[in-house]
C-alpha cells in the first residue's frame, strides 16, 4: 500500500504546490471599454507622448520592417526564442483599443495585459514602472490617438516551457522590484531628468547591461558595463568603455541627436533606430540622456583617462606590412570613405581610429558593419554605409576585420572571425 | 598583381594592383562599359553587377577579393539584336531616361529575378532601394521589372504549353505587350 500513499501524497503536493503556484501568478482581467474617441483627448497630452514615446522608442519594436507603424509582428529573437512584437494601435479586436488607462499603466508597471496574462519582459517594465503617472498618461494619450490597424498577433515561438505565461509571475517575483523614479538629492536638475529618462522610458540598460541567465539585466556596479542587442555588442557606458576618446556630455550629445559624433563613432545596428527617435525629442532631454551618460563613465575624483584605455592610434604602415592582402582589400573596398583625406573624412565624419567598435573584445559590431551596412531608418535620414555582403566572401570580411584591429587597435587580435562572418551572413539569409 | 577574372563566363587575365575597384578594369581595361561611375562610394548603385549571383557595386570591390568568383556585367544578359528578359522589358516600358543609371538597374534586378520566381512588389522595391535614379524614372523602373516577371511567367506558361518557339528573354516577347494594373 505505501506506493499508494506515496503517490497520494506526492499529489496532494503538487496540487498545493500548482495552487500556491496559481495565486502567485493569477491576474485578473480589467474590463474592457469602447475604444475611447480620438479627440477627447487634450493635444498638449498627445504632443507630450509623443515625445516620451519617441524616448522610449516604442515604435521601433512595434512596428515589423515595412508594417505599419505601431501595428507589431516584429521578430524579437531572445536566448529563450523568438517573440513577436504586439500590435499597440487602438484597434479594438487587435489592438489596445479596449484598454482603460489602468489597462495600459499596469502593462507598463507588471507586465500584465489588459486579459490578465503575464506579458513578457522583452517588454522592458522593469524600466517603465519608474516612469511617473502623468508621463505614462500622455504615452497612453499618444498611442490611443494613432490610427488603428487590425492585425492580429504572431504567435510567439518559445523554447519549452517558456511558452507558459503563468511561469513569468515566478520572474517576476524575483527580479521585478524597482521604484517608481525619485530625484537623487545633491545632484542638479538636468542630471535627475537624464537620470529618469534613462533609467525608465529610455530602458538604456536593455542593451548596455548585461544579463543574468533568467534574462534579467544585472544591476548595482554590473549597470550599463556592457550587453548585447540583436547580435550586436551594446558597449560599455562606464569607465569600462572602449572608446578610444573618452565620451563627454556634449560628444553624447551630438551623437545622440545626430547619429554621429566626430570623435567617436556612427550609430549602428539597433542603435540607429534609437537616436532617430531622439533626434525627434525635446532638445532638453537629449542633453538631460547626455549628461546623466557621461556621469556614468566619469571617473571617480576627477578627470583622467582610466589606465586600461589606450589613446587613438593608426598604425597604417605597420599594418600593411603585415597583412598586404588586407590592406589591399582595405584600400579597394574601405579606403574611398575611411582613409585619411577621403571626401567623407573632411566632412566631420568620424575616422576609424576613434571607433569603439574595433576595440571590443568581439569582432561582432565590426563584422556586422563590414557585411550588412549602416543603414538608417527607412524614409529618414541618418549615418549610411554599403553592405559588403555581396562582395566580400567571409574570409575577405574577416581579413578587412583583422586588418583594422592590427592598424587601429593594440588589443589582442581577433580569433574564428571567419566563422564569425559566416554566422552573420547565414542570420542574414535566413531573416 | 597577377589576377584572373571570370567575367560573362570568360576569363580575363590582367595585371593590376590588386586594390583597383572592379568598375575600373570593366571599363577601363576591359570595354566592358555598361557599368557606370556614379559615386564611388555605394551609395547610388550605377556600377551595379553580379558577383557569384548577387547584386554588388563595383566601385567598392577590389579585383583582389574575384578571383575564382563569377562575374556579370549588363553585356552578358544580351545583345542589341537578342537582348535579355529585363532589357526587353526595360526598353518595351522606356524605362530609361538619360540612361545613366540603367546598366545598374538592371543588374540588381536581374540578382532578384534569378533568385526569385516571381517577386512581389514589396520585394522589388525593397531589392531595388540601392539603387537610384537621378532623372527619376524610378516608376517606369519598377514597371519594367514588373514586365519581366510577368513576361517570363507567360514565357513558362507558352513552355508548358508546348510551344516552344516563343522563349522568354526574346523580342517578340516584349512585342506582346502584357497587361497589368499599373498603380
Amino acid at each position: 500500500m505505501k506506493p499508494i500513499k506515496w503517490a497520494f501524497g506526492g499529489a496532494l503536493a503538487c496540487l498545493l504546490g500548482v495552487g500556491a503556484f496559481a495565486g502567485i501568478s493569477y491576474r485578473s482581467a480589467l474590463p474592457p471599454i469602447p475604444p475611447p474617441a480620438a479627440d477627447g483627448f487634450p493635444a498638449e497630452l498627445v504632443a507630450k507622448g509623443a515625445t516620451l514615446a519617441a524616448i522610449g522608442d516604442c515604435v521601433v519594436c512595434h512596428t515589423a520592417d515595412q508594417g505599419a507603424a505601431y501595428a507589431g509582428g516584429r521578430a524579437l529573437p531572445t536566448p529563450f526564442g523568438t517573440l513577436y512584437a504586439s500590435n499597440i494601435t487602438p484597434d479594438a479586436a487587435t489592438g489596445i483599443g479596449s484598454w482603460s488607462l489602468d489597462a495600459f499603466k499596469r502593462a507598463m508597471r507588471d507586465g500584465v495585459g489588459r486579459d490578465g496574462s503575464h506579458l513578457y519582459p522583452a517588454l522592458p517594465y522593469d524600466h517603465y514602472r519608474r516612469v511617473h503617472d502623468g508621463d505614462l498618461e500622455a504615452i497612453y494619450a499618444f498611442l490611443m490617438t494613432r490610427q488603428p490597424v487590425s492585425a492580429p498577433a504572431k504567435p510567439n515561438d518559445m523554447i519549452f516551457p517558456l511558452g507558459f505565461r503563468p511561469l513569468l509571475a515566478g520572474w517576476k517575483l524575483m527580479f521585478l522590484h524597482q521604484p517608481e523614479f525619485q530625484p537623487v538629492p545633491g545632484r542638479d536638475a538636468q542630471w535627475n531628468r537624464g537620470a529618469y529618462l534613462v533609467e525608465g522610458l529610455g530602458h538604456c540598460g536593455g542593451c548596455h547591461s548585461p544579463r543574468n541567465l533568467a534574462g534579467a539585466e544585472e544591476d548595482g556596479s554590473s549597470a550599463y558595463s556592457g550587453g548585447v542587442a540583436e547580435g550586436w555588442t551594446a558597449p560599455a557606458l562606464t569607465a569600462a568603455s572602449r572608446a578610444p576618446v573618452p565620451w563627454t556630455a556634449d560628444s553624447l550629445y551630438a551623437y545622440l541627436r545626430a547619429g554621429l559624433d566626430g570623435r567617436h563613432g556612427v550609430a549602428a545596428g539597433p542603435m540607429g533606430p534609437v537616436v532617430h527617435g531622439l533626434s525627434r525629442a525635446p532638445e532638453a532631454d537629449v542633453r538631460a540622456i547626455a549628461v546623466y551618460i557621461a556621469s556614468l563613465s566619469a571617473p571617480p575624483g576627477g578627470a583622467g583617462q582610466p589606465a586600461d584605455r589606450p589613446p587613438a592610434i593608426d598604425r597604417a604602415d605597420r599594418a600593411a606590412q603585415a597583412d598586404p592582402a588586407g590592406a589591399a582589400l582595405f584600400a579597394g573596398a574601405c579606403a574611398g570613405c575611411h582613409e585619411a583625406g577621403a571626401p567623407m573624412l573632411t566632412q566631420g565624419r568620424p575616422p576609424l581610429a576613434t571607433a569603439t567598435a574595433l576595440q571590443l573584445d568581439e569582432p561582432a559590431n565590426a563584422l556586422r558593419a563590414i557585411l550588412n551596412g549602416i543603414h538608417p531608418p527607412a524614409g529618414a535620414a541618418g549615418p549610411a554605409m554599403p553592405p559588403f555582403t555581396a562582395s566580400l566572401t567571409d574570409a575577405q570580411a574577416a581579413r578587412i576585420a583583422a586588418y583594422l584591429r592590427t592598424r587601429f587597435s593594440d588589443r589582442p587580435a581577433w580569433t574564428d572571425l571567419e566563422q564569425a562572418a559566416a554566422e552573420i551572413r547565414e542570420e542574414d539569409t535566413r531573416q | 598583381m597577377t589576377v584572373t577574372l571570370t567575367i560573362n563566363g570568360a576569363a580575363h587575365r590582367l595585371e593590376v594592383d590588386p586594390s583597383t575597384p572592379l568598375l575600373y578594369v570593366l571599363r577601363g581595361e576591359l570595354a566592358l562599359n555598361g557599368a557606370k561611375y556614379g559615386c564611388g562610394l555605394g551609395q547610388c548603385g550605377a556600377c551595379t553587377v553580379q558577383i557569384d549571383g548577387k547584386a554588388a557595386f563595383s566601385c567598392l570591390t577590389p579585383v583582389s577579393a574575384l578571383e575564382g568568383r563569377q562575374i556579370r556585367t549588363v553585356e552578358g544578359l544580351g545583345t542589341a539584336e537578342a537582348p535579355g528578359l529585363l532589357q526587353a522589358a526595360f526598353e518595351a516600358e522606356q524605362a530609361a531616361q538619360c540612361g545613366y543609371c540603367i546598366a545598374g538597374m538592371i543588374m540588381r534586378a536581374q540578382a532578384l529575378l534569378d533568385r526569385v520566381a516571381e517577386p512581389d512588389e514589396a520585394q522589388i522595391r525593397a531589392h531595388m532601394q540601392t539603387n537610384l535614379c537621378r532623372c527619376g524614372t524610378h516608376m517606369r523602373i519598377l514597371r519594367a521589372i514588373r514586365r519581366a516577371v510577368a513576361m517570363r511567367k507567360e514565357g513558362r506558361k507558352e513552355a508548358q504549353k508546348g510551344t516552344r518557339d516563343a522563349p522568354a528573354g526574346t523580342r517578340q516577347a516584349a512585342a506582346e505587350p502584357v497587361r497589368e494594373a499599373r498603380p
